[in-house]
């Protein structure tokens, strides 16, 4: 579509952001906002009120994303905050996370539908525990795209030597955790350095600034192309004379392309049938792939609901009970082994029974810990449990939609875990 | 910024398929859904992303307008003319009904404003109708504390947010489990900007009340917001009612939704006028300049 002669396709792009409050994310996301014109003149103003009533001297772009009263008040990030800005290039959505140890369930939530991981680095301190914590979390929710921000280089007076060493030190931990396109830029997110202008203190540095690098970096979506995913969610009968006969499976395509006369085999079933049409709102598609929302209907009445799974007959899904994963524990209450939760995995349900944790992470220093594997709050550990009904999943490497699942707890309904099939 | 129109179609269909995939799950996981309608662009919008995610049937939850009594009288009609046209029942309750039964003390004042005591309305009618979902419209970049709102939002048997125990939300799974008389706000357009709702509403060739487009009307200037004048409207001695061309950014209560000076007459430019704007969207809602948490409070008891 063409407004004033202009057309563009603008792409979006989901980025989350781990750090302390005392490696500046806060403020590097106020200087995004700040400088790419986002930051609005009441929110502006907003600040500067806060600031002064919370005794702050300098402007502290920190109040922008800490939106709930004890946050304010304490000076600390509780819970993921989502943030949105957008340059004529793309549109972005930030999960802005915590960065404390005590908070790994809240970057775990924020990376779950990161495309891109933004992970801060003190000049001062270098790589930290922190650090490999949050390059692991990254890698753990199979971020492809990991940007190192080494920020406050102001305070290390712009030294070339001071980044290459920390960049060196981050490029052993990227090899470690198979981390497949990874970053590094040197910035002072106070004074705005390479932020979103080009820093004139850091002439050596001839890369990307961060904003340039968000805007141009290509993200690899659509992982399996040919692996046909489609979790059914509901059935759309109309029972109207015009469409009296039309049965729709609605779902969004979780893997994959799908066009009309393509054949399709359900799960659990393994029936086979073949697409009669993919339609919106009136509007029938030629095809459909990953990411979108429509309705399809089959050439053959076959018995289907919600839970169900069209997928390619020649690359079925794995279709087992026993299944391994990594999981991280979110609930006060720790894991009760040989407990019975329930899982949703897509639009499925089944309860599960949790057979063994096979090792605790330490994620501090990337080592599996076979003796303590008591799980609690924030823990990430490796685990196999026996589900009541055979489920149809991918590894989460393979596809993160189908291969991933929530735990939750049948007495309180709260989700308590979240899990990554191996 | 100068005026740049961003018109694309990639972001806004990813937008549209997940707000679409909510809308589903809502559909599958609840009996007794409700879409919260204001007559506002969100809810307008909320609307017309139901029909396309249950077509060729209809749409499987009742529209529900929480009237506070000071309506712009154009948005009544719209939300009558809009469930009739696509075949939705519609819910209405009154604010007035709760003051007339002392459910609601009504503040009094020249800053008086039904807009709070809409939440005790709302959770009297999801009480009465057993409602276990709400839709609503309400969007992350609105306002600080909706920034740290799920999409499945729950609500104790109090009707009660508590935002520092909420869900954990990952990837695209929602759980919508809940104990007998607790219930849930569903948010499907939280990833939305202002811009992004212009922008589809243009693609998708909504119809919108024409409050939205330039209009003669009479206002007063109070705090740095211009309001809509009304019989109901308390005055204060310094405040002149004058009338010029004006535009509402949003539609809600008379008493706290502010108007711009805008002589925009077509989606296209308003737009354009979003887009080169540097105050936000709520910055003229005179409900959140109460206090630094107001959307906070007014949420935790209860609010849209």
């Amino acid at each position: 579509m063409k407004i004033n002669g202009k057309s563009q396709n603008k792409s979006l792009l989901r980025f989350t952001t781990a750090g302390s409050v005392d490696d500046g994310k806060s403020t590097l996301i106020g200087r995004l906002l700040y400088d790419s014109k986002s930051l609005f003149e009441d929110q502006m103003e907003h600040i500067i009120q806060s600031g002064k009533r919370l005794g702050r001297e300098e402007l502290d772009l920190s109040l922008l994303t800490d939106g709930l009263r004890a946050e304010r008040e304490q000076g600390i990030t509780i819970d993921v905050a989502y943030r949105y800005f957008a340059t004529p290039a793309r549109k972005f959505i930030i999960a802005d996370t915590p960065g404390h140890i005590q908070y790994t369930r809240n970057m775990v939530t924020g990376a779950s539908t990161a495309d891109l991981a933004v992970i801060l680095i003190d000049a001062r301190k270098g790589v930290l525990e922190q650090t490999i914590r949050h390059s692991y979390i990254a890698s753990l929710l199979d971020i492809r795209h990991i940007i190192f921000c080494i920020n406050k280089m102001d305070m290390m007076n712009w030294s070339e030597s001071v980044f290459k060493d920390i960049r060196n030190g981050l490029a052993s931990l990227v090899d470690k955790l198979k981390i497949i396109d990874a970053h590094y830029i040197p910035i002072s997110a106070k004074y705005g350095d390479n932020v979103v202008d080009r820093s004139e203190k850091m002439n050596w540095y001839h890369g990307k600034t961060f904003l340039n690098l968000i805007e141009t970096i290509e993200i690899r979506k659509n992982k399996n192309p040919d692996n046909k995913r489609f979790p059914v969610q509901t059935i759309i009968r109309p029972h109207t004379s015009e469409f009296h006969d039309y049965r729709g499976y609605a779902g969004r395509v979780a893997g994959g392309v799908f066009r009309p006369g393509d054949e399709v085999t359900v799960l659990p079933s393994l029936r086979k049938s073949k697409i009669k049409s993919i339609d919106v709102l009136g509007k029938t598609l030629s095809e459909t792939i990953t990411g979108e929302s429509v309705a399809i209907s089959l050439e053959d009445q076959i018995d289907i609901s919600r839970g169900d799974m069209l997928v390619s007959t020649d690359d079925l899904p794995v279709i087992n009970q026993d299944i391994n994963l990594m999981i991280c524990w979110f609930n006060e209450r720790p894991m009760n082994v040989g407990g019975r939760y329930l899982i949703r995995i897509n639009s499925n349900e089944a309860a599960c029974i949790v057979k063994s944790v096979n090792y605790r992470m330490n994620i501090n220093t990337l080592e599996n810990d076979f003796e303590n594997i008591s799980i609690r709050m924030n823990d990430i550990a490796y685990i196999t449990i026996k589900t009541s009904k055979p489920i149809f999943f991918d590894s989460y490497k393979k596809n993160n939609i189908t291969g991933s699942m929530i735990f939750i707890d049948e007495g309180t309904n709260e989700t308590v875990a979240a899990g990554m099939i191996v | 910024m100068k005026n740049q129109i961003y018109i694309n179609d990639e972001h806004l269909r990813e937008l549209e398929a997940e707000a679409i995939f909510v809308m589903r799950e809502v559909a599958a996981q609840f009996e007794n859904k409700v879409l919260l309608f204001s007559g506002g662009k969100d809810s307008i919008v909320l609307v017309h992303l139901a029909r396309k995610a249950f077509w060729p049937a209809g749409i499987p939850f009742s529209l529900m307008h929480i009237d506070t009594g000071h309506n712009f009288e154009e948005t009544l009609k719209f939300r009558d003319d809009l469930a009739k046209e696509f075949g939705a029942e519609l819910i209405v309750r009154y604010v007035q009904d709760s003051i007339n039964n002392g459910r609601v003390i009504e503040e009094q004042g020249v800053n008086a404003s039904r807009n709070k005591a809409q939440s005790i309305t709302l959770l009297d009618a999801i009480e009465e109708l057993k409602i276990d979902v709400a839709i609503g419209g309400g969007r992350r970049d609105e306002e600080k504390a909706r920034a740290k709102e799920r999409f499945f939002s729950h609500r104790n048997e109090f009707g009660q947010w508590d935002p520092k125990n909420q869900r954990p939300e990952l990837w695209n799974i929602f759980n919508g489990r809940k104990h007998q008389g607790e219930h849930f706000r569903v948010f499907p357009i939280s990833n939305w900007t202002e811009l992004d709702v212009w922008q589809y509403i243009l693609n998708e060739n909504i119809k919108l009340p024409e409050l939205y487009y330039t209009h003669k009307r009479k206002i007063f200037s109070r705090n740095g917001v211009y309001l809509a004048w009304a019989p109901f409207m308390q005055l204060k001695p310094n405040e002149q009612v004058f009338e010029t061309d004006v535009r509402c950014r949003t539609i809600g209560d008379i008493t706290c939704t502010g108007v711009t000076l805008s002589k925009a007459e077509s989606l296209e430019e308003i737009i354009s006028e979003i887009a080169a704007t540097r105050v936000t969207e709520r910055g003229g809602r005179y409900d959140d300049k109460r206090s630094e948490a107001a959307m906070e409070d007014r949420k935790k008891e209860g609010y849209f």
